[in-house]
């Protein structure tokens, strides 16, 4: 019986963490739409609901009801898998998003590595639904993001050890507490920039869109599905998108901290200034998409490459002089 | 006691099937993802016995790149063709006693490594290192690894950027031809470079040297 409680116990939690997860990305669908028209002196879904807010609801109704077609050539075990690892990934990623010193799923020692490493895996339900559908868009495009996504992670894991080189922890309430004196934004802020970037070429939003690029590819690894698929697909993919943005916001933007911690701003809630520091970041995402043209893919390996990466090693060297010199590194 | 035994049962259970089905399984890609699962079950394995570091650090490592890799290049194989090659080849033969000879020295270092863990517990000092529970996992691999182990680190670093190298080396050619792109002086190119004002005369045309 005590068993049985721990178990509702916890599948409570989860429920409790997931839900508002899943409803907000479908949010964001919707705001990253109406951004992007807004850009570009359009509309936007604005007819379902109050303001078009029900729009994303609408399509995954449709999506619902849609048949799914699986390709007769396909490898149809792998071809239904892709979506699902797709979506899991992006959703076990929030168990350890600390959304106050208190309110995390679970407050495990290698918060950060197990963040970086989820996010890392996230490349296979590309590559599988690219390869599995058997057909020559969806492979290239499969091929492209894995190319791309493996070259920007190894970016994001040096940004990461600057961080780390900071904080003295891999925990993320840790890396949260240490910025109480000063978000890590202003004394790394070109790694913030870096990581922005490389957070855009890691969730395969424009202008590095290279694996969907439609004008290209049709739409990339995606091409071949239908229905429901398709809409893991896309709900996996914005999940990340918001998980980059928390993952940004943990790093540098010092996640459930208030900026002053002074009378009136100390009375908002942690969770509070962490939703509105991770939708600060997602419209910078949203905006990107709307004023940058796509990158070639020959310039997004040579900046993923030769400029992010031994740029961020000499900072990272930068950094760790610095401590050392100035006896600041953090020992406990 | 009995969740955690579920728990070790399930993963090491799934390691071993997935291992089992890298080689057995007939289609190349298939196998490769047998060997993700098999990379997983095992990081999980690690964390169970609360080395969280090196599990998470397995899944990076191993799983986020090197199996990407892996399926990269395994991807490009013509599959259809490839199946049951392996068996059917008459040569397969040949490949025979360097593999039983290969797996007879992994079996005999197993049997080392488990052999001296049982029957010797003193030799592995255990309760120096990694079992401290007041110290976390990655701050003690980390003393332990940057005081007493550096010079094996680094030699270690060191073989795997010669091996990188080497192989950028032998692949690498020189290919004649090719159009190549200077951003700075794409960039930097101003317009008396670029444009030329010609006074046109009727009748008789401009010519443009190209």
């Amino acid at each position: 019986m005590e068993y049985l409680n721990i178990v509702f116990d916890e599948v409570y939690k989860i429920l409790f963490l997931l839900v508002p997860v899943l409803v907000s990305v479908a949010m964001i669908v919707w705001l990253d739409r109406r951004i992007w028209a807004f850009v570009q002196k359009r509309q936007g879904p604005n007819v379902v609901g109050p303001f078009g807010l029900l729009q994303s609801l609408a399509d995954a109704l449709k999506y619902i009801f849609k048949e799914m077609i699986i390709p007769s050539s396909s490898n149809k075990v792998i071809f239904i898998l892709a979506p699902i690892v797709t979506m899991t990934l992006a959703l076990i990623a929030w168990a350890v998003i600390p959304f106050s010193a208190t309110q995390v799923l679970a407050d495990i020692n290698v918060g950060i590595l197990y963040l970086f490493a989820v996010s890392s895996l996230g490349v296979y339900g590309i590559i599988m639904g690219g390869w599995a559908s058997n057909s020559k868009y969806p492979f290239l495009g499969a091929i492209r993001s894995a190319a791309q996504m493996v070259s920007y992670e190894v970016s994001i894991g040096v940004i990461i050890i600057n961080v780390l080189l900071c904080v003295g922890s891999l925990n993320l309430n840790d890396i949260v507490i240490a910025q109480q004196n000063v978000w890590f934004v202003i004394p790394l802020f070109p790694m913030f920039v870096i990581f922005f970037i490389s957070a855009l070429a890691e969730t395969n939003r424009p202008p590095f869109d290279l694996p969907e690029a439609e004008a290209e590819l049709v739409a990339g690894y995606q091409t071949e599905y239908s229905g429901m698929m398709y809409a893991m697909f896309w709900l996996g993919e914005y999940a990340n998108i918001l998980l980059m943005c928390a993952m940004g916001a943990i790093l540098f933007l010092g996640g459930w901290l208030s900026p002053i911690e002074l009378y009136p701003f100390t009375l908002i809630p942690g969770p509070i200034w962490f939703i509105f520091k991770i939708l600060l970041l997602f419209f910078l995402f949203a905006l990107v998409k709307a004023i940058v043209p796509r990158y070639r893919y020959d310039q997004l390996m040579r900046l993923g490459w030769k400029v992010f990466l031994p740029f961020s090693l000499i900072w990272v060297v930068l950094t760790a002089s610095y401590l050392f010199y100035f006896n600041l590194l953090p020992v406990n | 006691m009995i969740a955690h035994a579920i728990f070790f049962y399930t993963f090491s259970i799934i390691a071993v099937v997935s291992a089992i089905m890298v080689t057995a399984s007939k289609n190349t890609v298939h196998s490769v993802f047998f060997l993700i699962l098999d990379f997983i079950s095992i990081s999980c394995l690690f964390i169970m016995i609360g080395a969280e570091f090196l599990g998470m650090i397995m899944l990076i490592v191993y799983v986020g790149a090197v199996a990407v890799l892996f399926l990269f290049v395994v991807m490009m194989l013509n599959v259809a063709q490839q199946k049951n090659q392996w068996f059917a080849a008459k040569d397969s033969s040949k490949h025979i006693p360097i593999g039983l000879v290969i797996s007879t020295l992994i079996f005999v270092e197993i049997i080392i490594v488990i052999g001296g863990w049982k029957y010797k517990p003193d030799l592995f000092d255990v309760n120096n290192s990694l079992s401290q529970t007041s110290v976390s996992n990655t701050h003690s691999l980390g003393q332990v690894l940057y005081t007493d182990y550096i010079h094996v680190f680094q030699i270690s670093g060191m073989i795997l950027l010669v091996a990188m190298v080497g192989a950028i080396v032998l692949t690498f050619r020189q290919r004649s031809g090719v159009k190549r792109q200077s951003y700075i002086r794409q960039i930097s190119r101003e317009r008396n470079e670029g444009v030329e004002v010609l006074e046109v005369q009727s009748n008789k045309g401009v010519k443009i040297d190209d």
